[in-house]
């Protein structure tokens, strides 16, 4: 089953030109094995089935598909989302020629696909001393280096095989953060996921490499629920790399995704983004959907969660990665680029809960927009009665590079006692036309300038990527301004 | 439960003998306040803008409302005084929601209008119906509830190019000897090239009583003016206080809005300002000293709809026992209007355990040449500057006072007239030390006797 069309000859050179404007956007044929459009009790059961899932698990998803259908969508979001009719989406897609065995088994029109997003499966992925567990769509594909984390204990691999493997971890995690009573998406995302990343770090194992997961949503139509779960026990520490991009699209898409991470005493994690999906065209047609709810527990004393974040893609991004600071002395920190163009509207921050006493938290948040294109920074900072001695600084700016765009800001700060000190600092400003007349006076044309200009305030979030990504995510910034001078 | 249902109860059975008592034109926004709250519910704590406040509550007593308009036989220029030393105010009474005049309302005669509004929708009937109700939004319950229920009001126009010489001064007093809700409302018109000074400070006579004042004030600053609101609150612990203040501002017009609270029991201080002509300049200043069960929200909202616009907002609060504070904050900048600069600050002290601070600071911006900024900081005294103190010999309890003194400071500071600056750091420096309500050997002149 094909889920494209061929363009006609006659529309191939416009199509083509169009196509231009978005790096990724291609689309790969291969074949998908996809539960028909709709939504009820019975395509829950059936994904369960699919899937082999034990009996708790089919439960957790009956539990939360039934909490879904009381929910209302929020519309609390300086967003439109608009009416998405949940019956018309196909809730579950896995590549059909998917066989055991080694890389060579693999689809080569699929291989051809990482090959272009630059993921390095084979060879040069051991060099690059990363492993990746590439999801296509729903179901995890290839998990690399897997046995060498294993060595270490170190256990990293797509959420339906860790049902299957550890079932007891899965159990004991899945939904402690995030719970499906959450929200709207939460709730939908917990009846319906249909796979994702599963990591867990032992106790006192320091992960000898980054962890890295892209995602692709490929088959037309198949909104893409993915569950990414990060346990990491005491004293370890995981670095974990998440990529998108997607093809491009007429119709819009919707992810609804889940992450939920777990840190235990003076563990560490770090969670790293960047989000690149297709953001619709220049009249704000089509685009992804991206309404995501990602939050880490530090439970455990002297923890640390940090997440950073380059968001340059999707026509709606609706997403809050968030802290529980349970734990004494425990570190939250939240680092944000947001680049809005065109007609995309972005809508993203934090939330850092402080429960525990003496924890602190940092939120650098940097807002771009251009064209005519929303961005908002919303957060929250709230310290508990109970958590006393906490710290938090915000700094959340705005630069607008259109007159035509706007910049919110929305931070909401509840604090509960006398001993916690709480700083939030927002400005909103556009490119000082000195700076750029300076680079052009230099021969830097101000497309270029703006760029150049742009990454420079964005360097204090960059320089908290892992070199990998700092360089794709400087690249993007640049990519998604071209065309919003002038 | 609906708090409102008891008070349009109550309308509906007195609605003939409420509008015989009251100018026309207030009876024609009665009807469409009515509409309004056929199915308008109070705002809950935990509702938009209203996190840490719940509405419903404070209206739920049941508060008595004086429908017939009785009087009250105390002369309150006779028993109460709030004069502002080495300053010089003709001064104007509201006692509950009355209004009357002093000797001293005589000085800016042939300058300014202040009249109750029964008598100005007699000689002023365009001015009045061309400004009352027009910027206070019905849509919300409790603007709705005072033009429901509000027979009288306090009209003050100064006519273009008129700068009185003194400041107006108006001394809003509870003396009912019982529980009592009162719809004060005023409506301020400011014409061109004009100026207005205004005092307004709210007191209660009899301690032993709850009040609720649900106020409504309007001003509308024309091109080239200059408005000085300067709001006191220095009541008791069961005196609660909803205010909305709506503002219009025109070209080159300079508003400034200075709200203290320091002593109330729960006040919810709304402030919203339309800023429609360039060049206009808008100054919120806010200072909240509150402790015990103390409550008070502050909630913002500044639009600027025109470009070249200047605006300057700064709260502060200092919390102690388990007062709670709150602030919201909201500056909006519309489409196509370049080279507006707003900022936004809000710091607070949290003194004690159980004290809580709520804070909200928004920008909504669809410009893209502005400078904006918001600020917000909850902390407390600097341990350093603490212990400095102490090395010099000076007692922690008055260290740590003579630091919250200096912390809401510069909010007396913006106070544009000297003599008013001067008493507020005195009125400030005795709250601090728990002294306000004691009389003797004070200089503050509230009360003649």
């Amino acid at each position: 089953m094909k889920e494209t069309e061929k363009p006609e000859k006659g529309n191939q050179i416009i199509e083509e030109a169009a196509q231009a404007e978005y790096k990724y956007g291609f689309v790969t044929d291969i074949e998908t094995e996809v539960i028909p459009k709709g939504l009820d009790e019975d395509v829950v059961r059936r994904i369960s089935a699919l899937k082999g899932e034990p009996e708790w698990l089919l439960d957790f998803r009956l539990k939360a598909y039934r909490h879904w259908l009381t929910l209302k969508a929020p519309t609390w979001g300086h967003v439109h989302v608009p009416e998405i009719d949940y019956q018309a989406i196909s809730y579950y897609a896995a590549p059909r020629k998917l066989k055991k065995g080694g890389v060579e088994d693999i689809d080569p029109e699929l291989k051809k696909t990482f090959d272009k997003l630059g993921i390095p499966l084979e060879e040069q992925l051991r060099l690059s001393g990363m492993a990746v567990d590439a999801v296509m769509d729903s179901v995890s594909v290839k998990t690399t280096y897997r046995e060498r984390l294993a060595e270490l204990g170190v256990i990293f691999c797509s959420i339906s095989e860790a049902v299957k493997d550890y079932p007891d971890l899965v159990r004991k995690y899945l939904g402690k953060v995030v719970p499906y009573t959450d929200n709207f998406y939460a709730a939908l995302n917990s009846a319906v996921f249909s796979d994702g990343s599963f990591v867990y770090i032992p106790k006192g194992v320091r992960c000898p490499m980054e962890l890295s997961t892209y995602f692709r949503i490929n088959a037309a139509q198949t909104g893409q629920f993915e569950r990414t779960l990060i346990v990491a026990d005491d004293d370890a520490y995981v670095s974990y790399l998440e990529g998108c991009t997607a093809p491009m699209r007429d119709e819009n898409q919707l992810h609804a995704a889940i992450v939920e991470i777990i840190v235990e005493d003076r563990a560490e994690v770090k969670y790293s983004t960047v989000q690149n999906w297709y953001p619709g065209d220049k009249d704000g047609k089509g685009g992804i959907y991206n309404l995501v709810t990602k939050r880490g527990l530090c439970r455990g004393d002297h923890s640390k969660l940090s997440w950073t974040q380059v968001e340059t893609g999707s026509a709606i991004t609706w997403k809050y990665p968030s802290c529980v600071l349970k734990g004494d002395h425990s570190v939250g920190e939240f680092y944000s680029v947001a680049l809005t163009n065109n007609w995309q509207e972005a809508d993203t921050g934090t939330k850092m809960i402080h429960l525990g006493k003496n924890s602190t938290s940092t939120i650098v948040s940097k807002g771009i927009s251009a064209g005519h294109s929303q961005n908002s920074y919303r957060g929250m900072v709230k310290i508990a009665p109970k958590a006393t001695g906490c710290r938090n600084f915000t700094q959340c700016d705005s630069l607008l590079l259109s007159d035509t765009s706007g910049a919110h800001t929305f931070p909401v700060i509840e604090v509960g006692n006398d001993t916690s000190v709480v700083e939030h600092e927002a400005t909103t400003s556009k490119i000082n036309e000195d700076q750029i007349f300076y680079c052009n006076q230099r021969g830097i044309p101000t497309e270029d300038a703006v760029g150049l200009i742009v990454n420079g305030y964005a360097k204090e979030v960059m320089a908290k990527l892992p070199m990998e990504f700092a360089v794709e995510a400087q690249k993007l910034l640049s990519i998604s301004l071209e065309g919003s001078v002038g | 439960m609906n708090a409102l249902k008891q008070y349009i109860d109550l309308y509906d059975e007195n609605r003939e003998l409420i509008e015989q008592q009251s100018p026309a034109l207030l009876n024609k926004l009665r009807q469409d306040a009515r509409t309004q709250l056929n199915d308008a519910r109070l705002p809950r704590k935990g509702s938009e803008d209203y996190e840490a406040t719940d509405l419903e509550a404070v209206f739920s007593h049941d508060y008595g409302v004086n429908v017939n308009r009785l009087p009250f036989d105390a002369d309150p220029g006779e028993t109460f005084h709030c004069d502002v030393p080495n300053m010089s105010t003709c001064l104007y009474y509201s006692s509950n929601d009355a209004f009357h005049s002093s000797p001293t309302a005589e000085r800016n005669i042939g300058q300014v209008v202040v009249l109750p509004f029964s008598m100005a929708a007699v000689d002023y009937p365009e001015l009045m119906s061309a400004y009352y109700g027009k910027l206070a939004h019905l849509k919300d319950p409790t603007v709705a509830l005072n033009s429901l229920l509000v027979q009288d009001g306090l009209f003050i126009y100064v006519p273009d190019g008129v700068i009185p010489e003194r400041p107006i001064q108006l001394v809003n007093i509870f003396n009912a000897a019982l529980d009592m809700m009162v719809q004060r409302r005023l409506l301020i018109v400011v014409g061109k090239n004009a100026a207005l000074k205004l005092l307004s400070c709210d007191h209660t006579q009899c301690p032993d009583y709850r009040y609720l004042n649900n106020q409504v004030v309007e001003i509308v600053a024309m091109q080239g003016s200059t408005v000085d609101y300067y709001d006191m609150e220095e009541s008791t612990p069961q005196t609660n206080r909803v205010s909305s203040i709506y503002v219009e501002q025109h070209e080159g017009s300079n508003v400034l809005i200075d709200g203290i609270t320091l002593i109330n029991g729960f006040t919810r201080n709304n402030y919203h300002v339309e800023v429609n002509g360039e060049h206009a300049e808008t100054h919120l200043l806010g200072m909240t000293i509150a402790s015990g069960e103390q409550h008070v929200d502050s909630h913002t909202f500044i639009s600027h709809n025109a470009p070249r616009c200047h605006s300057n907002e700064m709260f502060k609060y200092v919390l102690n026992d388990n007062a709670v504070g709150a602030f919201a904050g909201k500056i909006l900048v519309q489409p196509n209007c370049p080279r507006v600069e707003a900022y936004q600050g809000n710091r607070n002290l949290c003194g004690a355990p159980t004290a809580k601070m709520y804070t909200k600071p928004q920008l909504e911006i669809y410009t893209d040449d502005v400078m904006c900024s918001h600020g917000s900081a909850v902390g407390q005294l600097d341990e350093d500057a603490l212990f400095y103190m102490r090395t010099r010999g000076i007692g922690i309890d008055e260290a740590r006072r003579l630091l919250m003194q200096a912390f809401v400071a510069d909010v007396i500071d913006g106070v544009r007239l000297d003599a008013l600056k001067d008493r507020l750091h005195f009125l400030v420096e005795k709250r601090f030390a728990g002294t306000l309500s004691n009389c003797a050997g004070c200089m503050a002149a509230c009360k003649k006797n």
